[in-house]
């Protein structure tokens, strides 16, 4: 059966262009780019174009890039790179109370290392206020981490505003991009951020491969001891096919986002539309506008996420839920518990995140198929009364 | 993640629905969790001769749910009272550890039913009826008191 794919925000197929890019990379030009002859120097050659090209997708300088291994170590470097390296000017941290795990755990982690954690609530669309940022400011803050866009509900942070507060009172501020560079535009100099956090694999690039942009004169602590290679800023061999694949998938965005934003937005538009006429009973969650082009994320009562994918998951349709039965830590998202919903509308949430390979048709196959899913559940609900 | 068994449970679920007049009810499960099951039987001379099931939950709630009322079709009240969680599991031939706790909700529902049931009925309580509340659901009977 044809698999209707959309969970693009969980990770995306590499583009054929991409894929191409990378093959050399594997077997004929391996080098190690550390080495000194031909073949590193056609690796490190390889690295440093790439590093061009997904500098120029958000508008840095190229030594302002440093290639991960995801963006999640991306995540990890910021948080505990600023803090660790400017532990004698503070130890105060502000973030939101959606991020995603990486930087929230992160948080945590630095909150049993003697750092303090502010984490700012959201309003019911999962928005947060700048003036709560600048409230939360003390003498002691050191960093203010807010992502761009979020990952469950699509909301997009006045990421512009909240880094205006963190330059006034001297604070660093990094944002976590991974969802958004790409898809809408993701400037470091338009967001005024001195730090960013990047993933391959968001963007039609391979996984294993992220990356950090560093603001030139930030006072930052390397994340990975060891070989000097990131301009002594991650020690590793270089992932150089990875890296390859990344550059290329910049350099494809750079081109497509435009226009692919524009009938991404369209289609996710008629999801919207087409899911609150023939179902009742549900409630779109984030921002009706400032919302990314491809995210739809749903709460439909009485019934639960889990079984609903399931379902789905027999008509070729793949999506994913916010339900607690369908994590390991058996919790509901903390990003819908966050907006405020009630912990069963947070068990009967769905999200369908779309991408370049998404038709109409298929769009159009879900609207034809998950009310006949979600009435055959809610006949079987006890929380259902017709 | 789901054994055939369970999909087929899961997607073609036995005994699902109202009924009118149940003889007990059985309702379990907290929204919180994210599953809530409710068990309707009929019983005559104890033994359930008709039991149906409403859940609200996810793939293996749905499932046990659906076995836990397959299994006791028919049964005696002391039968039923000695299905376990791990029978229901074993009969859908295993769950993943992280979704045990669904086998446990059905179990309790059950036994949540033929508690209702013998409430309204003290007359059909007996002894060994009695006993076997002690021992097998001895949690569910900490809740109540």
């Amino acid at each position: 059966m044809k698999q209707i794919y959309l969970d693009y925000a969980a990770t995306t197929p590499a583009d054929p262009a991409v894929v191409q890019a990378m093959l050399p990379y594997f077997h004929d030009a391996f080098g190690n780019p550390s080495a000194i002859y031909s073949y590193g120097q056609e690796a490190k050659n390889a690295v440093e174009e790439a590093r061009a090209k997904v500098a120029r997708l958000v508008g840095a300088r190229d030594d302002e890039i440093v290639f991960t291994g995801s963006g999640t170590e991306a995540d990890n470097f910021a948080l505990k790179g600023i803090a660790f390296a400017n532990k004698s000017k503070g130890n105060h941290i502000i973030t939101s109370s959606i991020e995603h795990h990486a930087v929230l755990e992160s948080c945590k982690f630095l909150g049993k290392m003697d750092f303090k954690i502010t984490y700012l609530p959201v309003d019911g669309y999962g928005m947060v206020d700048p003036q709560d940022v600048k409230k939360a400011i003390t003498g002691k803050t050191i960093l203010i981490s807010v992502m761009h866009g979020n990952n469950e509900i699509g909301t997009i942070q006045p990421v512009g505003e909240i880094s205006m507060v963190a330059k006034e009172a001297g604070v660093y501020f990094h944002t976590d991009a991974v969802q958004t560079v790409g898809h809408i535009p993701a400037d470091v100099k338009e967001l005024g951020v001195d730090l960013l956090a990047m993933s391959a694999h968001k963007l039609y690039g391979p996984k294993g491969v992220g990356l950090l942009y560093i603001k030139k004169g930030t006072i930052i602590m390397p994340f990975l001891n060891g070989g000097a290679q990131e301009r002594g800023w991650r020690a590793s061999t270089e992932n150089v096919p990875g890296i390859v694949g990344f550059g290329k998938a910049a350099e494809l965005a750079v081109l497509e986002t435009d226009s692919e934003g524009a009938r991404i937005t369209r289609l996710r538009d008629k999801l919207i539309t087409g899911i609150q006429k023939n179902i009742d009973h549900i409630r779109l969650n984030g921002h009706p506008v400032q919302r990314l082009p491809n995210n739809v994320n749903i709460s439909v009562e009485f019934v639960e996420g889990e079984a609903m994918c399931l379902n789905l998951d027999m008509s070729g349709i793949c999506i994913s839920t916010g339900s607690a039965c369908s994590s390991t830590s058996l919790e509901a998202s903390h990003v819908l518990l966050a907006i405020g919903l009630d912990p069963v509308k947070a068990h009967g949430s769905l999200r369908f995140t779309l991408g370049k390979w998404t038709t109409e048709a298929e769009i159009d196959k879900v609207l034809e198929t998950l009310p006949r899913i979600v009435g055959k559940l809610r006949a079987m609900s006890p929380l259902y009364k017709n | 993640m789901y054994s055939a068994k369970v999909m087929d449970h899961f997607h073609n679920p036995r005994n699902v629905g109202e009924m009118d007049n149940p003889d007990g009810t059985g309702h379990v499960g907290n929204p919180v969790c994210g599953d809530i099951m409710e068990i309707y039987i009929k019983v005559k001379d104890n033994i359930i001769t008709d039991v149906k099931f409403k859940t609200f939950g996810c793939g293996a709630a749905i499932a046990t749910s659906s076995m836990v009322t397959e299994i006791v079709k028919g049964m005696s009240l002391e039968e039923a009272l000695k299905i376990s969680n791990k029978t229901v599991a074993e009969a859908l031939g295993g769950l993943p550890a992280v979704k045990m706790h669904c086998s446990v909700l059905a179990e309790e529902a059950l036994s949540s039913a033929i508690d209702d049931y013998l409430a309204k009925n003290p007359d059909k309580n007996t002894d060994a009826l009695r006993k076997l509340h002690k021992t097998q659901h001895a949690h569910s009977e900490e809740e109540s008191e």
